[in-house]
């Protein structure tokens, strides 16, 4: 987020497109629901009717895939109704010309034929976010999880730009970042393309800088992404794989082929809490601590670096994973050390998770003001460039990184696979309130289980009718790629012809049906859009 | 403008907008009070924090009260404490008597009041509510309507804290009951189980049901940490008892989320103590997991591993560990095992 939630509470609009807010962010939820109520308007954007539809100032059904050609849509109503910020524009952007090219074809007409929503709509959300100001934006793996998912990025970047809504007080582009330290995994450099604080690996400095702290040579090339150490392990590139508190099994696009990769590994370690359908194809499994069980930080989607606090011992032999990860690497620099002597295994002698935190701290530019004992009680937003930096609540207020604010043109592009006759439904997967992710830790929540026991499939009363479908019927829902059945949710939550499934439920496994399809860039997979035929069963 | 006012003979600063309740507190003068609480919007219903002042007429309730220049209030006049007495007495009169059991004794407000004033439980004759208890068939809110002094801090916290609109009052006089929308059960009124009514609930009528009979206040030690679910980042206190997580409870000095939680961060920590949790290392012989110590563990992974050094080797870290663990998985993966391919769910 560009923006800290607290500022929520100084926004005039919220733009929320691609993110069930009140389900998945639930907190983040409750503030809009707030902001709302002391009169902020509110546009939503999605392909369904999500909790936050009822309590919209404006609510816009897109096509799903769409994104785009809404986006630019909206700048071709603000500039011809003069509605930009000339001044930003003019003093913190470049390509502005260029791209008002792209722009002007996307007239009202032609986004409200490609995106299905009523030209008096588009109007609407054109004046309240560029005129209702300060505005922010906010989205959600809506929004990424597309073919074109880092274009849809820089689309919602050029509206923010257009209208000067980034860098002030209740003016951002805040990203709602999923899991509780997925911010903070990619800020310790848990990519294959990034160290920590997202210096690269393919830059000679940075890559010297780290081969002088961990005291060896690193590789230059960089490594994988998790879709392509798939492909690699069912290639057989790939031979060995460590996996952490993770369950690709359910969790990846297209898991029939995510579990014949795993199967084809000549080596796979997994680090878990329980015995998940990942864990099961494991040659060894390390019984993991939670995280009630250990110290460290997690990063949210405000940036805030905060406190995990050990509260109760491990659970029966449990370990941490980063007393486990420290243990194999004394074990393999051990068996190295018979042919390179310049790795030394008592360098993971780590005691504490905080002398960890100091060495992040020292290697990492945005977190190298933190210390345990200033982010105790409320944490600290990064950059936090050294020790006495108060931390960085709004980001880009002055200037942005690369200088000044670039508008990209981005043209709109179909998903990778429609409907079409076969198979004439569009899926969208997503998630729940009461359950995450593969249910792992909330599949053994008798109580969350209760409220949520089943997956239920989200189809129009029309389509239903059509299909002769009742609520609670049983489906089949099929692709190209496998089949799944489910009971029926017949609601208007869904448009014509698009079905919603999460990926909650082993027994109604939707990644058997999404599509591996990446965005080039990002290299995220399309699972918002894929083509899919339902039956009653 | 700081606006002058004198309490108990002290003078003080307040500032504009604040009320006297607010400005006695702020210079640590101690009024007791049910249904104000610092997060919602005050209604002065429950008349605990009557205060005396100068020029105006009889009692009148702190927490509404706006501050005025020049005001002088008294907190404890013998008239002041009487009225609390009686306020206490009456709130007794349709009270159970069962503080030993009840899951709210130690952190009630109304018995730390009712101690407070030395008020003793009569066995009053006349009418009594007597509602079914634990009615509603919700799997996290225990509800005990007999408990219920009708400070409406459920009410509130439902609409200005959680957004939300469950609960209302229903009736009029003593039939005044606290209802789920129309009467209904909570999840019919759309009640998203988020357990702010019962965080924000004085007294024993709203209370956590998993963590039933389980511990009092007193019994826990609490241990402030980052909620494990979405990205949000909700700190909340573990409640610790014998070694292990009992509840948890939401604290107003949370930076990112004060009492607010969802339903997953109050309530979705029974996976931690669940006999599913794996506890020893296991490792496949013959398509079967067999248990092995530690060692034994650790030497198979360092060997195996140690024989697909570079780009045979990929790592998934995961976006629930913690920071100082996923920086170790890295560097783990790039200095021992010289590959840069180590990745998460960050696109999932």
């Amino acid at each position: 987020m560009t923006n800290n939630i607290a500022d929520i509470d100084n926004c005039q609009t919220l733009f929320v497109i691609g993110s069930n807010t009140t389900e998945q962010h639930p907190v983040i939820g409750t503030r809009m629901r707030r902001a709302v109520r002391r009169g902020a308007k509110l546009i939503l954007a999605d392909p369904r009717a999500v909790d936050l539809a009822s309590i919209a100032t404006l609510y816009v059904r897109q096509r799903p895939g769409t994104d785009i050609a809404l986006l630019n849509g909206m700048a071709h109503i603000i500039l011809k109704e003069g509605l930009e910020d000339k001044e930003f524009v003019a003093q913190r952007t470049e390509g502005f010309d260029e791209w008002r090219k792209v722009i002007e074809t996307y007239t009202p007409a032609r986004v409200s034929e490609i995106t299905g929503i009523a030209v008096d709509d588009l109007f609407t959300a054109a004046r309240l976010y560029a005129g209702n100001k300060p505005s922010t934006i906010f989205y959600a793996m809506g929004i990424t999880q597309h073919t074109v998912g880092h274009n849809n990025v820089l689309t919602i970047a050029n509206l923010a730009l257009l209208t000067g809504n980034i860098g002030k007080p209740g003016a951002g582009v805040d990203p709602l970042r999923g899991q509780n330290n997925v911010q903070g995994s990619c800020d310790v450099g848990a990519l294959p393309a990034f160290y920590t604080g997202y210096q690269r690996v393919a830059d000679e400095a940075a890559r010297a800088k780290f081969e002088n702290a961990w005291g060896t040579k690193l590789p230059s090339k960089p490594g994988l992404v998790v879709g392509e150490m798939m492909r690699a392990a069912r290639d057989g590139t790939v031979k060995a794989m460590w996996i952490v508190g993770e369950n690709v099994a359910m969790s990846d696009p297209d898991s029939k082929h995510v579990v014949e990769a795993m199967n084809k590994l000549d080596f796979l370690v997994v680090s878990e809490l329980f015995m998940t359908e990942t864990a099961q194809l494991a040659d060894v499994v390390l019984p993991a601590a939670s995280f009630a069980e250990k110290d460290g930080t997690f990063s949210n989607t405000e940036r805030r670096v905060q406190r995990v606090r050990k509260a109760i011992e491990p659970i029966g032999e449990c370990r941490t994973d980063w007393q486990a990860v420290c243990e194999v690497a004394k074990r393999v620099s051990g068996f190295k050390l018979q042919v390179e002597s310049n790795l030394k295994p008592e360098t993971w002698n780590y005691e504490a998770a905080e002398q960890i935190m100091q060495e992040i701290a020292s290697v990492t530019p945005s977190y190298a003001g933190i210390t345990y004992a200033r982010i105790d009680k409320k944490g600290l937003q990064w950059p936090i460039p050294t020790k006495d930096h108060p931390g960085t609540p709004i980001l880009h207020t002055e200037k942005f990184t690369r200088g000044k604010g670039l508008f990209s043109p981005v043209e709109h592009q179909e998903p990778a696979e429609n409907p079409d006759a076969q198979f004439p439904f569009t899926l969208t997967t997503g998630r729940i309130l009461q359950h995450y992710h593969t249910r792992s830790l909330t599949g053994r929540v008798a109580g969350l289980d209760q409220l949520a026991p089943e997956e239920r499939v989200e189809l129009h009363p029309d389509d239903a009718a059509r299909l002769g479908v009742n609520d609670g019927d049983w489906l089949r829902v099929s692709s190209r790629r496998g089949q799944v059945e489910a009971r029926a949710w017949v609601t208007d939550r869904v448009g014509h012809g698009v079905v919603f499934m999460t990926f909650h439920y082993a027994d109604a496994l939707t990644n058997a049906l999404t599509n591996t399809a990446v965005d080039p860039v990002a290299k995220i997979p399309e699972l918002k859009v894929c083509a899919v035929k339902v039956e009653k069963k | 403008m700081p606006i002058n006012l004198t309490i108990n003979g002290n003078t003080i600063q307040a500032r504009e907008g604040e009320t006297v309740l607010q400005a006695a507190r702020a210079n640590g003068v101690h009024i007791p009070t049910l249904c104000y609480h610092a997060d919602l919007s005050p209604v002065g219903a429950c008349r605990l924090c009557v205060v005396e002042v100068e020029k105006m007429r009889g009692l009148i309730a702190a927490c509404t009260l706006p501050v005025a220049e020049g005001m002088v209030v008294q907190t404890h006049t013998p008239k002041i404490v009487e009225e609390r007495k009686f306020v206490l007495e009456m709130l007794l009169t349709d009270h159970p008597n069962d503080c030993m059991i009840c899951e709210a004794d130690g952190g009630c407000e109304l018995q730390d009041a009712v101690y407070e004033y030395q008020v003793a439980w009569s066995d009053h004759k006349g009418k009594r509510h007597s509602y079914p208890v634990g009615a509603d068939q919700n799997p996290f809110v225990f509800t005990d309507f007999n408990k219920c002094i009708l400070c409406t801090r459920c009410v509130r916290a439902c609409a200005e804290i959680q957004g939300r609109n469950v609960w209302g009052v229903a009736n009029r006089g003593f039939n005044d009951k606290i209802v789920a929308g129309a009467d209904v059960s909570m999840l019919e009124a759309g009640c998203e189980q988020c357990g702010a009514c019962a965080a924000y609930c004085p007294t024993g009528s709203l209370t956590d049901k998993p963590s039933r009979g389980k511990g009092r206040a007193h019994q826990f030690s609490k241990v402030r940490t980052t909620c494990v679910y979405c990205g949000v980042g909700c700190n909340f206190d573990f409640n610790v008892r014998d070694g292990k997580i009992v509840k948890v409870t939401s604290a107003r000095d949370a930076y990112v989320n004060g009492m607010a939680l969802c339903v997953k961060g109050r309530y979705g920590y029974e996976f931690i103590h669940h006999p599913d949790r794996l506890t020893k290392p296991l490792i496949k012989k013959d398509g079967k997991f067999v248990e092995s110590s530690w060692d034994e563990a650790l030497d198979l992974v360092a060997e195996k591993l140690a024989q697909h050094r570079g780009d045979e080797f990929a790592f998934l870290a995961s976006a629930k560990a913690t920071n100082e663990e996923n920086y170790l998985f890295q560097k783990f993966t790039r200095a021992v095992m010289g590959t840069n391919s180590v990745d998460h769910c960050a696109r999932l």
